[in-house]
């Protein structure tokens, strides 16, 4: 299975791309996981996570084709 | 202003369907507060004064400096210097004579924030920091206020209504149920250190006051119960809808009491992240690490077992950049507080790297190495 990710704020730069797919990640933890594999500086934003448009709370089935947003706080004006 | 004029005025919005002239009545009636007349501010504040809306606050207890300019449009070279409150005020004066402005030249505060904020209808959070719009996003909960958020940062912007609802709407959500936690004071960048593309804040405050005055008219759908997301680099406006988050609000204080009481430097701006245990930094040890003492040189003890680069405090930023290349840093010092001042000093100027500050210092490690030390000595003499 595949999802589509979306990337926001730092953390499309930290993840040098604003969209990309992954494979094999059956939950929102399971993805966070391997983010934090990934982008160990990952570990050190806390960010709100949206699945087909729609944040959720806790943890979340991922389905093929699932869009997943990931959304930074970010502070400026 | 006599009756002709003000028709005149408002005429082109009053011609609007479902505007009105009960729609500019109502404008006429309202009483908006925006906290900050920045980058967000300066544009909000003068669609809202050009629009006719009754009354405005504005907090802000900034000076006007020369590299607002390029997005804090309401200010000119002549500006530099002055209150961002006060000045404000005089140009949108200029353009809207009949509408009142509340000139609050000071800083939002637990001490000010519900007096201030108990006589407004609508609240315009334009701030720059995450301390104020926790603390904003807290007070409108407490006194049930709708409160119009928008963020920067670079090429993207945030939007989103909090504490309203629509009709169909059965919750009021807050800005604690899209980001329970805060950034730690690592990567909690602002617009000074990241940069913001000038005409951004310019399209959010913008989309600010466009939901406050469909909030006071009654038209349109508020975009309550959703963040919007605006890219300039790739034109994408994307829309994400929010649930409450049961346990970010008991986070938040409960009641006036809790919330004058509630320190948001300390929970916005801790440096306490960034501190690892002496067994954390135990099993960090065999990875690719700089360990830095940044004690004076002549202080004892040395640390058991331990190879540090020796940068006292004063000299840290001096030294650092020329010595230091892995991208993991720990400081140690005595009792674990300048190695906390030493990660203060660089972590904004050094994004390359991660620090961290080893808790108790030098005192703690030596203990904790004595004890692991004996331990095993004990377990060779069992054998």
């Amino acid at each position: 299975m595949e999802i589509n990710i979306l990337a926001f704020g730092q953390i499309e730069e930290i993840i040098g791309k604003d969209s990309f797919t992954l494979s094999d990640v059956r939950d929102t933890e399971a993805l966070k996981s391997k983010l934090s594999d990934l982008y160990p500086e990952m570990n050190r934003i806390p960010y709100s996570i949206s699945v087909n448009k729609n944040i959720i709370n806790g943890n979340h089935t991922l389905e093929n084709g699932d869009e997943v947003a990931l959304l930074p706080p970010f502070s400026g004006g | 202003m006599s009756q002709e004029n003000l028709e005149n005025r408002y005429h082109r919005q009053m011609i609007l369907k479902s505007f009105g002239k009960t729609g500019q009545a109502k404008l006429a009636q309202a009483k908006v507060l925006v906290i900050g007349a920045g980058g967000l501010g300066c544009p909000a504040l003068q669609y809202l004064v050009a629009a006719g809306v009754g009354t405005i606050g504005i907090v802000d207890n900034d000076v006007v400096s020369l590299t607002n300019l390029h997005r804090q449009i309401l200010f000119s070279e002549s500006d530099l210097s002055k209150p961002k409150a006060t000045t404000a005020a005089a140009k949108l004066t200029a353009l809207n004579s009949e509408v009142k402005l509340n000139v609050y030249n000071e800083k939002i505060t637990t001490a000010n924030a519900l007096e201030i904020i108990s006589n407004y209808d609508v609240v315009l959070d334009c701030t720059d920091n995450f301390e104020s719009r926790y603390l904003i996003n807290d007070a409108c909960a407490l006194l049930d206020k709708p409160l119009v958020y928008a963020a920067v940062l670079k090429y993207e912007g945030q939007t989103a209504v909090f504490n309203f609802k629509n009709k169909e709407e059965v919750e009021r959500i807050n800005y604690r149920d899209l980001f329970p936690n805060p950034v730690d004071a690592a990567h909690s960048v602002s617009c000074n250190e990241a940069g913001v593309l000038g005409v951004l804040p310019g399209i959010m405050g913008v989309l600010q006051t466009t939901e406050t005055l469909k909030i006071i008219t009654g038209i349109g759908e508020v975009l309550s119960n959703k963040l919007l997301v605006y890219n300039a680099l790739n034109s994408s406006f994307n829309t994400f809808n929010l649930t409450k988050n049961s346990d970010s609000q008991k986070a938040m204080p409960q009641n006036n009491e809790e919330f004058k009481n509630y320190d948001y430097e300390l929970y916005c701006n801790s440096l306490l992240s960034f501190e690892i245990t002496t067994e954390t930094l135990t099993e960090m040890i065999d990875k690719k690490l700089t360990i830095i003492d940044v004690r004076n040189p002549d202080e004892q003890p040395e640390a058991v077992d331990l190879s540090t680069f020796k940068m006292p405090l004063l000299e840290l930023e001096n030294l650092f950049e020329s010595q230091v290349t892995s991208s993991q840093v720990v400081f140690i010092c005595q009792t674990g507080k300048r190695s906390l001042k030493a990660v203060e000093l660089l972590k904004n100027n050094y994004s390359g790297h991660t620090f961290y500050s080893l808790k108790g210092g030098v005192l703690a490690w030596n203990e904790f190495k004595n004890k692991t030390n004996e331990h095993s000595q004990k377990e060779k003499s069992i054998y």
